[in-house]
């Protein structure tokens, strides 16, 4: 309203002539927006109005008291601890926790798979050029769902019963209908810390010596073995770490036990299914994100690394790769949200992730509507933290224009 | 113009109100023609879909015989087949007007849900199912074993609170639908089958080697299933309570389908009010005076019901236990119609 009295006078007063102030464009604008963003509050107001009049008629609790109460069922896989009266917010962050967990595992094997499938389809070899295509062109034309039951019910539950697993390595690895054991370290005293400091201490040498490295080079043009160097102090440093501190550690192995093996660690069927499927899925698009960048710079420039006498390694690394990043971050941004959001579908082979365990809630509790309101808001929350951190990096990597 | 779209979206959001209130279920019923009915998504003996895609079981039928009391017909029943999550939520919304599904009756449900459950057709408790050569005779060796269950159950919370109780370990795997489950079990994805024992029963036949799976003599919890309406609307839940109860009278009255027309001449009068000869209780409820009457002739008394779906004649070979009537020692009781 403060605009209608400073504009329309002003108009009026310059141009002579009279203009009402429904002439005026800009005050249009502010009427017809305000008009609509009434009828959003209103649709909004009208619709948590129903709801609510609705639930009273159905006798509904309301509201997130309920998050407090106990939850009294268990869960097959759980990050924190989570005791028998843990309360539904306890389960539904282990439901989260489970869904970081295969998000975090399936964008790292994804976005590994993916590049070297992509690099191998346009490969000169053919055998490699024509796997990586059949993979593709297989996989990504099967829905997630299928490729996640025949992981889960086609492969892994018929592996063998407990009593006659599987033992790449006799004694120690385990593979059985019931997951994969792998024996457990755990460090003592001060060796865990040892290891630690040790590995801290190696990152931060490798990260200055590789700048040295470059200095150097920039300046007299000499190479120095960066990369095996830095290798070399961030493996060797927790070792180091280790032994001074008195390789005080205990294993705990995987045995036999009246119904399944006890002891040591396991990733449970399920998690390895979902895993394998998200990474095989995800993988077959990164490839084709990969190759498109990798088509997008010229043919030209490769040429001339050749012709300056660079390895086809060190085009790639060095000058092809770079340029591709560029065509290939965004789009592979997208792909990150997709295993996070596909993760969902976890809940047909029995993962106890977010969906999962906001459906028995759901189911105990009754209250849909804010079940359904906390998981589309941890949803937003992880894509839009997701899309934020590619965005940095797309900024750091795109071309400075002056 | 404000003020027009003002008054736009007043009369949108009144009409939305109005349309939120519900009409009475009884009278949708009656309108729309047939009883929309939600039932487990196959469990023999309860509600399976036969040879000829005609749905039959126990909880199938007391369907149909509330279909029977106000239409006169048993066929006019829709079955929606719900996973055990899905069921509350289809029952609050109105996507069915009652539930028959193996439901526990417990007092969370009966008191912040929004439900209200109409009469246990039911008695049952918790069982363990063990394959045959594990050997294991008690749900006390069961220690480090994984159970395999449904999500959204009272079965998994008493499989917690059991297992817990006794200091012993174990993993579960549910899954939401039952088919899950049992593909989860007989892969040999868990050693243990948990659900109510009628539920263990049945799954068993349907597993490759019925014989190689034992279930064991514990129970570890009451499971009342009884049949479940929203809270709010009284003459609907008047409904299914009383032609429940019809059901349970006729079999203590000797009232069975067969002799239902015969029974409209009986001089006692316990009978004459059950088949409607006398008396309007029938209008009571909102239906016609032989609603009871229709009920049995065409589906049967409680009895009938029992031995035609799970009884010893069937492949099931359920005995009466405590679902005989109370006049046998078991817990199966109506209140008088009078």
């Amino acid at each position: 309203m403060t605009i209608t009295t400073e504009v329309s006078p002003q108009s009026s007063d310059s141009q002579g002539d009279k203009i009402f102030w429904w002439n005026d464009p800009r005050i249009r604008g502010f009427i017809l927006q305000g008009a609509m963003l009434l009828a959003v509050v209103l649709v909004f107001s009208t619709a948590i109005y129903t709801a609510n009049s609705n639930l009273d008629n159905h006798h509904n609790a309301r509201g997130f008291g309920f998050l407090d109460n106990r939850a009294g069922f268990d869960l097959a896989q759980a990050l924190v601890d989570y005791p028998k009266d843990a309360t539904y917010g306890r389960a539904l962050l282990v439901g989260f926790l489970n869904t970081a967990l295969v998000a975090v595992f399936g964008i790292l094997f994804a976005t590994i798979l993916g590049f070297i499938a992509g690099i191998a389809r346009l490969s000169k070899n053919a055998v490699i050029s024509t796997i990586a295509m059949v993979y593709v062109e297989t996989v990504r034309n099967v829905p997630l769902l299928l490729q996640m039951l025949f992981w889960y019910v086609g492969v892994l539950q018929v592996l063998p019963a407990p009593r006659n697993s599987f033992q790449p390595i006799t004694g120690s690895v385990f593979l059985n209908n019931r997951g994969l054991f792998i024996p457990q370290v755990s460090f003592t005293g001060m060796t865990g810390w040892g290891i630690l400091f040790g590995l801290v201490l190696g990152i931060v040498a490798a990260v200055i010596m590789s700048k040295w490295a470059t200095a150097r080079q920039l300046r007299t043009g000499a190479q120095f073995p960066a990369f095996w160097v830095g290798l070399a102090l961030i493996l060797a440093l927790p070792i180091i770490g280790f032994v001074i501190t008195g390789a005080n550690y205990t294993t705990n192995f995987p045995i036999k036990s009246t119904f399944n093996l006890s002891g040591g660690m396991r990733v449970i069927p399920e998690f390895m299914a979902l895993v394998l499927a998200l990474t095989l899925y995800t993988g077959v698009f990164i490839a084709e994100i990969v190759r498109s960048g990798i088509l997008s710079v010229s043919y030209g420039q490769s040429e001339a690394c050749h012709a300056l006498g660079l390895t086809n390694g060190q085009t790639l690394r060095l000058v092809v790769i770079p340029q591709a990043m560029r065509v290939i971050i965004p789009p592979l941004t997208n792909q990150y949200l997709n295993v996070t959001k596909n993760s969902s579908l976890a809940v047909a082979i029995g993962y106890p992730d977010l969906v999962y365990v906001g459906g028995t809630v759901l189911n105990q509790s009754g209250q849909a509507i804010e079940v359904i309101a906390l998981w589309m808001l941890v949803y937003l929350g992880t894509s839009v933290t997701t899309a934020t951190l590619m965005n940095w990096y797309n900024q750091r990597n795109a071309i400075v224009e002056r | 113009m404000s003020k027009r779209i003002l008054a736009a979206a007043f009369g949108a959001a009144f009409a939305f109100v109005a349309t939120s209130a519900m009409a009475g279920t009884l009278d949708e019923v009656k309108k729309k023609g047939f009883v929309t009915c939600g039932v487990s998504q196959g469990l023999a003996g309860f509600s399976l879909p036969d040879d000829k895609g005609e749905w039959t079981g126990f909880d199938v039928d007391f369907c149909r015989s509330i279909a029977a009391a106000i239409f006169n017909d048993a066929k006019k029943v829709k079955f929606t087949p719900l996973s055990s999550q899905a069921r509350f939520t289809a029952l609050q919304s109105g996507e069915v007007d009652l539930l028959s599904r193996n439901t526990t009756w417990t007092m969370g449900r009966d008191t912040s849900l929004g439900l209200m459950f109409a009469g246990t057709t039911y008695y049952d408790g918790q069982g363990f199912m063990v394959k045959k050569s594990l050997n294991v005779k008690s749900a006390l060796e069961l220690s480090g074993a994984s159970v395999c269950t449904q999500t959204g159950t009272t079965t998994e919370q008493n499989l917690a609170d059991y297992f817990r109780s006794k200091n012993m370990k174990y993993e579960v795997v549910s899954f939401e639908k039952q088919a899950d489950v049992d593909k989860a079990y007989e892969s040999g994805r868990c050693d243990v089958y948990t659900t109510d024992q009628s539920g263990l029963y049945a799954v068993r036949l349907t597993l490759a080697n019925p014989d190689d799976h034992v279930i064991l003599p514990e129970i570890i919890s009451k499971e009342p299933l009884a049949l479940t309406v929203r809270q709010g609307d009284d003459v609907w839940f008047s409904v299914v309570k009383w032609v429940y109860f019809a059901t349970v009278n006729a079999e203590e009255l000797g009232v069975t389908s067969k002799n239902a027309d015969e029974m409209l001449k009986s001089t006692n009068p316990e009978i004459q009010r059950l088949v409607g000869a006398t008396d309007k209780f029938g209008e009571g409820i909102g239906l016609t005076n032989a609603w009871a009457y229709q009920a049995i002739k065409l589906v049967g008394n409680y009895g009938e019901i029992f031995e035609r779906n799970l009884g010893p004649s069937t492949r099931l070979k359920i005995a009466r236990g405590v679902n005989a009537l109370w006049k046998n020692g078991g817990l199966q009781y109506g209140p008088p119609i009078r």
